[in-house]
């Protein structure tokens, strides 16, 4: 495996988001409704996958990177911004339209508890897309295609007819997966796909990603809180704040020579599992917690937990900036 | 060294389920001194919540029971203490933090109040006096604004927040020993490290004991000087924390490292997963329990159950070939 994609011959982009906004509304008044306010959950965020790839998108709660993956599904609206998959834009496509490309974009959940249908078999999760889509007319084909995407995920055949409930945390996720499979996707939306499952069994359905990936030549969006995986499972890193990309860089580069000072710290805030490590690390913790996306403080969104904030931060948005090595930062310590 | 602050005796607690009898804790035994820092680690259903629990007397009874084992804690075996004698000591002297602090906080009592109550009742000092201490509490676990903050109420705050106030609690009445159970597994990880931080510095400098509970090998890592490993209700292995993640002599702590990448490490190697799944308690095979998932198990690790033995000066190892492996 490369750690990112090479220069010459690129692969050809599965998903080019240009200045996503997604805004909620919020609404107050007992009797009279009008809307007070917006949470700018993802609030201009661009970036591209190529096929084959894996882009991370790491930040902590309210940052945005989970709406950012239902926008690019379309399973939210964009208040603005473009979203081009596989060369075709879906910006402004209602769900029929969306209809056809579903089948190629596809999500897996954190949740292998809430997002498996208890009164379902594993056939039925499995197969239900398939049924959806119009690919299961004949009983046999589709109990063959169920068998061969059950084997696909590390589960045994005899285990479609079994409900979620007899399975284990791990054991779901991969009905998830297998689910997620069954109409033959390009792009797999992963949300948080390990975080709830136990550490032991995390490294399982990981190494499961990453071989479905090299068979099938996906292409993922891997979001996650946890940098650690993250680095591990994707090519390219976008690290996200308040509804910003801040810092969008390969995985070597990002861990090596991190450039935003909220990368910086969120790395810092990672501990490593060896004490003898964490014995010699500088403990660099930045004080606060992320402010409400409703009112986003004025300039750089990360300058009132800034370590190095600068005057110019408090009210100058700063752009984001190309650095070159298909990287890019947005950050007034790197700017001209 | 004296006597440990707190010494478990081979306690054992059990739940009576639909599905039969289960034992999540199983002949559990540790020691822990004055201003030491004990992780207990392990994966979900490990028994690591429930020794916890059991410490303090809160398991609920039906439909679990402490079936076996003491609880010595400063010379006085806490399960054999009338009830309002184990009350006297809970937010007193052990103070425990829990993982969700919202449901730990009551929703209709501001936070000033929640962490003055303590104050008032154990150490009998008269409400004004312990509104002042839980603004100088709040204080000492940097919540801004403390003086105002004293009015809040928990759903006001933020997690962070309501975690610091969780912690003020705890300190109010300084006790000996500090019992959190997955303190910041809710929290985002800038604020994560924040609070366990805080935890530390205010437990060293009341050289207070903390037991942290956890399943995260790198907060272990960076907090904890000995360690407790927990597998199907069992310590499968214990030592110095350097101790253990120099030489782990025991087949799950090492496949455990094994699978959790590391920001430190080279990339593009595949993880080392642990094959199988979790141990279902209510049907633990007769020998070792992690024998079903282990590559080294041999016919002795399925009927036999191996015991924990000394296997390095401080180091101590559930497996009948802990000194044969290497990690």
């Amino acid at each position: 495996m490369t750690s990112s994609a090479p220069d010459a011959n690129l692969p050809e982009l599965v998903l080019e988001v240009s200045d996503l906004k997604v805004h909620f509304p919020v609404m107050a008044g007992a009797v009279v409704r009008k809307q007070v306010g917006s949470v700018k959950a993802v609030d201009g965020v661009s970036f591209n996958v190529r096929r084959g790839e894996t882009l991370g998108l790491v930040g902590e709660s309210g940052c945005g990177k989970s709406t950012t993956g239902l926008a690019v599904l379309k399973m939210l609206d964009i208040t603005s911004g473009q979203v081009v998959f596989e060369g075709e834009d879906i910006s402004g496509y209602d769900r029929a339209r969306m209809r056809p490309i579903r089948r190629r974009m596809q999500m897996v959940y954190q949740d292998p508890f809430g997002s498996l249908n208890p009164r379902m078999k594993v056939a039925q999760i499995v197969g239900e897309p398939l049924e959806v889509h119009g690919m299961a007319n004949d009983r046999a084909i589709y109990r063959a295609r169920v068998a061969s995407l059950l084997d696909m995920v590390g589960l045994l055949p005899d285990m479609a007819d079994r409900y979620p409930h007899e399975f284990s945390g791990g054991q779901r996720q991969r009905i998830g997966i297998a689910r997620a499979l069954a109409l033959e996707p390009s792009l797999i939306i992963c949300d948080e796909p390990v975080s709830a499952l136990d550490v032991s069994i995390q490294a399982q359905v990981v190494n499961l990603f990453q071989e479905l990936q090299e068979r099938l030549g996906l292409t993922y969006v891997f979001i996650a809180h946890d940098l650690a995986v993250v680095r591990h499972i994707s090519h390219r890193i976008a690290v996200m704040y308040l509804g910003r990309i801040v810092e969008i860089a390969s995985r070597a580069d990002l861990y090596a020579r991190p450039l935003h000072p909220y990368t910086v710290a969120l790395l810092a805030a990672i501990p490593i599992p060896d004490p003898e490590v964490e014995a010699t690390r500088p403990q660099q913790i930045i004080t606060g917690e992320v402010p409400s996306a409703m009112r986003p403080p004025p300039g750089c969104r990360f300058h009132t937990r800034c370590p190095s904030v600068m005057e110019v931060c408090k009210s100058v948005d700063p752009p984001m900036r190309d650095m070159g090595d298909d990287r890019a930062v947005a950050c007034h310590l790197h700017g001209a | 060294m004296g006597a440990p602050l707190l010494s478990v005796r081979h306690l054992s607690t059990e739940f009576r389920t639909e599905r039969g009898t289960v034992k999540a804790v199983d002949d559990v035994s540790f020691d822990l001194s004055a201003g030491e820092t004990l992780a207990i680690v392990g994966e979900s259903g490990s028994g690591k919540s429930v020794t916890a629990m059991s410490i303090l007397r809160l398991i609920p009874d039906p439909p679990g029971r402490i079936i076996a084992g003491e609880v010595v804690f400063d010379g006085r075996d806490l399960l054999k203490l009338e009830d309002h004698e184990i009350r006297a000591i809970r937010g007193n002297r052990i103070a425990m933090i829990f993982q969700e602090p919202m449901s730990s906080l009551n929703p209709s009592l501001t936070i000033g109040l929640q962490i003055a109550e303590p104050i008032n009742l154990h150490r009998k000092t008269p409400w004004a006096a312990a509104m002042n201490m839980a603004v100088e509490l709040l204080g000492r676990v940097r919540l801004p604004d403390a003086r105002s903050r004293v009015k809040s109420y928990p759903h006001q705050f933020s997690g962070g927040m309501r975690q610091r106030a969780m912690i003020a609690m705890a300190l109010a009445c300084q006790p000996q020993l500090i019992i959190a159970d997955e303190p910041t597994t809710a929290l985002d990880v800038t604020v994560q490290a924040q609070i366990l931080a805080l935890l530390k510095e205010v437990t060293r400098a009341a050289n207070s004991a903390l037991i942290l509970i956890t399943h995260d090998l790198g907060v272990v890592a960076r907090y904890a000087d000995r360690v407790c490993v927990m597998y199907g209700g069992r310590i499968i292995e214990t030592g110095p924390a350097r101790e253990i993640y120099a030489r782990p002599r025991h087949p799950y702590t090492i496949g455990l490292m094994a699978s959790v990448p590391r920001l430190d490490q080279a990339t593009g190697s595949r993880l080392v997963p642990i094959d199988g799944q979790p141990p279902n308690l209510a049907n633990l095979p007769p020998g070792c329990a992690f024998a079903p998932r282990c590559r080294n198990a041999v016919d002795r690790c399925r009927v036999e159950r191996p015991a924990l033995v000394k296997s390095g000066p401080e180091h101590l190892s559930a497996c009948h070939f802990h000194d044969q492996l290497s990690a």
